[in-house]
């Protein structure tokens, strides 16, 4: 019935706005917002346990951690929705 | 064993390792050419990607740049990363379920227009040609310094090998040498960081080393460096000295150029289904990060020993590592104030700095700054080797497929049978490898600072008219063709003015709103989104097999 498969499909579509949406907000706030704009304040405490200054290790080494699970947390997000939805491609083509 | 003959061993074990793998690979179809088949496994691609995405800049320049820039070196850490996630959320599963070879096929398909797919196709080979330059430097300067052959010469020899796996093997050829390109220069980079983080910081773990405690002074090392450097004149290691909102543009235009270079997407079309592409992303930033977490460490250990074994020494005690690269040409000390002394010291000291250091030494000499044993040397001189041609291959591809599917295929020669146009491809990259030659022996400006260039192009053109071809159904061919052109004007304008035109008037107060040339690229994209948009909703709505395409390619499984 395409009229269900399109409805059902927009739904997916909207899910799938909402999930890279908020990924991508901690992506600039760890990035742009905690790196850059916030670096100062940020560069008089340091990392706990460390003598990394926050906003620079942010900048040079934090960011990119979070980037790494920020794509993973997408992959998990979307297998699931995909699964939901039976738009799955595990149970072949 | 000397350092050279260990260089010369561990080079042409390399090399041998590449060649052998491209015979094991040849591409006998298109499909095998220009998308390996489309049966890499996500790993693989991951690690392929990361091969192909760092190049001599990355693991030649990178690090020393950053030494030099201390905080503004964050730009390229953040910026050459951080478009990986939006390469994952908002490119590389879309075009995988389009299933296309090359990134103006999507623009031609979706834009529906031989104009979109030939502006694409220009696009696309300038923004590689103008990456590919930087890469073949590499290799010469890396065969000049560590096997004193003629840097020219080192180019050929870099281009018979690209020659040898990218011509025969295509991208199928290409990525299985770019895995073993890989491990060859992600261990050679490691090895020596370790060995300096031990020495530095006492902990194995560069990572961590870097937010450590300093073991000469007792102090933590980065206050020790900003300690060191406010003495020197220079400005505290973790401040920096661009502004705020230049740095937040170049680390933009960089994001968002790393996610529109062509080379980089094409990867994600290897891989056999959409959740494939997706969590192949995830891996090739996991083989990136590896490396790009150790480069501040490096370049802060690095500096640290430089300002500590040179500064205030006196000329006729140098270490031997000093005179070896003077001899380079890439190191260079003048005793201005005649007292026998080095003095490096930055803009706010009362004396005047005597010593000029290329960025690329910072990893090329860190194994003699740090006494490590022969056989690091030559291990890496094959990573950079490794570094610089993964890349070369990965751009030399994009050029050949645009020429022969694009142009050939999709355009000119619609006719051309199977046979003739893997043909084409072949003469193409042939082509397009000599050409690469021709760059490397003139080569313009320095590796990393054109290799940014690349990215502003890439994030002015590409990036915007691929999202909205993905998210907004509505957007239109004139709003898409007019959207690309005035971006890659607008950017490529700025860029020439202030760096080949009128390279004395680039500096903060001529620039726009203190945007540098280098930062232009997030500016030529906002008007690219903005020209894009607005002309869509003034121009008839794109045809229905379009709009059902679009619809198509947002699910991986159309449900029957």
């Amino acid at each position: 019935m395409p009229e269900d498969t399109t409805a059902r499909h927009k739904e997916y579509w909207r899910r799938n706005i909402r999930y890279v949406g908020m990924l991508l907000a901690v992506w600039f706030l760890v990035s742009f917002g905690f790196g850059i704009l916030l670096v100062e304040p940020l560069n008089s405490v340091n990392l706990p346990g460390t003598a990394y200054p926050l906003g620079f290790w942010f900048a040079q080494q934090g960011a990119i951690y979070v980037f790494v699970v920020l794509i993973f947390v997408y992959v998990k997000l979307m297998n699931g929705l995909d699964q939901e939805f039976g738009v799955s491609e595990e149970d072949g083509a | 064993m000397t350092a050279q003959q260990w260089t010369l061993a561990l080079v042409v074990a390399s090399f041998a390792l590449y060649i052998g793998i491209a015979i094991r690979s040849r591409a006998s179809t298109t499909k095998e050419f220009y998308v390996a088949g489309t049966g890499v496994s996500p790993l693989a691609n991951g690690m392929a990607t990361a091969a192909d995405w760092m190049s001599a800049a990355s693991f030649l320049g990178m690090a020393g740049l950053i030494s030099f820039m201390g905080y503004d070196g964050s730009v390229y850490l953040m910026g050459w990363t951080g478009g990986y996630v939006l390469l994952a959320l908002l490119l590389a599963p879309y075009l995988r379920k389009f299933g296309a070879f090359t990134v103006p096929d999507f623009v031609g398909d979706r834009y529906y227009s031989q104009t979109a797919r030939i502006v694409a196709v220009v696009c696309a080979i300038f923004i590689s040609f103008t990456y590919v330059a930087g890469q073949m430097r590499g290799v010469g300067i890396v065969f000049g310094r560590f096997l004193e052959v003629d840097i020219d010469v080192g180019v050929y020899i870099g281009m018979a090998v690209v020659f040898f796996y990218a011509v025969l093997g295509g991208m199928k050829g290409i990525t299985y040498t770019q895995v073993a390109q890989y491990c060859v220069l992600i261990f050679a980079y490691l090895v020596p960081a370790i060995f300096l983080s031990i020495m530095v910081t006492g902990n194995p773990i560069p990572q961590l080393g870097l937010g450590g405690v300093d073991l000469a002074s007792g102090t933590p090392l980065l206050e020790r460096l900003n300690g060191l450097n406010t003495e020197l004149g220079f400005t505290e290691y973790t401040s920096g000295t661009k502004s705020m909102l230049d740095v937040f543009f170049i680390t933009t235009a960089l994001m968002v150029g790393t996610a529109g270079l062509p080379h980089v997407i094409i990867r994600f079309y290897t891989v056999p289904r959409v959740r494939d592409a997706r969590v192949s992303v995830g891996w090739a930033l996991v083989f990136i990060a590896l490396l790009y977490t150790t480069a501040p460490a490096i370049a802060v250990f690095a500096r640290t020993n430089l300002i500590n074994s040179i500064s205030e020494t006196p000329y006729s005690e140098v270490p031997e590592w000093f005179t070896t690269w003077e001899d380079t040409g890439l190191l260079r000390f003048e005793d201005l104030n005649g007292d026998g002394r080095i003095q490096f010291v930055g803009p706010n000291s009362p004396m005047e700095n005597e010593l000029t250091v290329d960025n690329d030494i910072i990893v090329l000499a860190n194994p003699e700054i740090a006494e490590l044993p022969n056989w690091v040397i030559g291990l890496v001189a094959a990573g950079g080797l490794a570094a610089a041609l993964s890349t070369a291959a990965g751009l030399l591809l994009v050029v050949s497929s645009a020429v022969s599917h694009d142009l050939l295929k999709r355009s000119l020669m619609p006719e051309i049978s199977e046979r003739g146009e893997l043909l084409a491809a072949r003469l193409a990259a042939a082509a397009a490898v000599l050409f690469a030659g021709y760059l490397g022996t003139h080569p313009p400006g320095y590796v990393a600072q054109v290799v940014a260039f690349a990215f502003g192009l890439a994030a002015s053109s590409f990036f915007p008219i691929i999202i909205l071809g993905i998210f907004s159904r509505r957007t239109t061919r004139e709003g898409a063709i007019l959207g690309m052109i005035s971006g890659i004007a607008l950017t490529g304008a700025y860029i020439v003015w202030f760096t080949l035109m009128h390279p004395e008037l680039s500096n903060t107060d001529n620039w726009w709103f203190g945007i540098s040339p280098q930062g232009i690229g997030t500016v030529g994209m906002l008007l690219n989104f903005a020209v894009t948009m607005t002309v869509s909703r003034f121009t008839p709505e794109p045809p229905e097999h379009v709009q059902r395409m679009v619809d198509s390619i947002r699910v991986p499984r159309s449900v029957a």
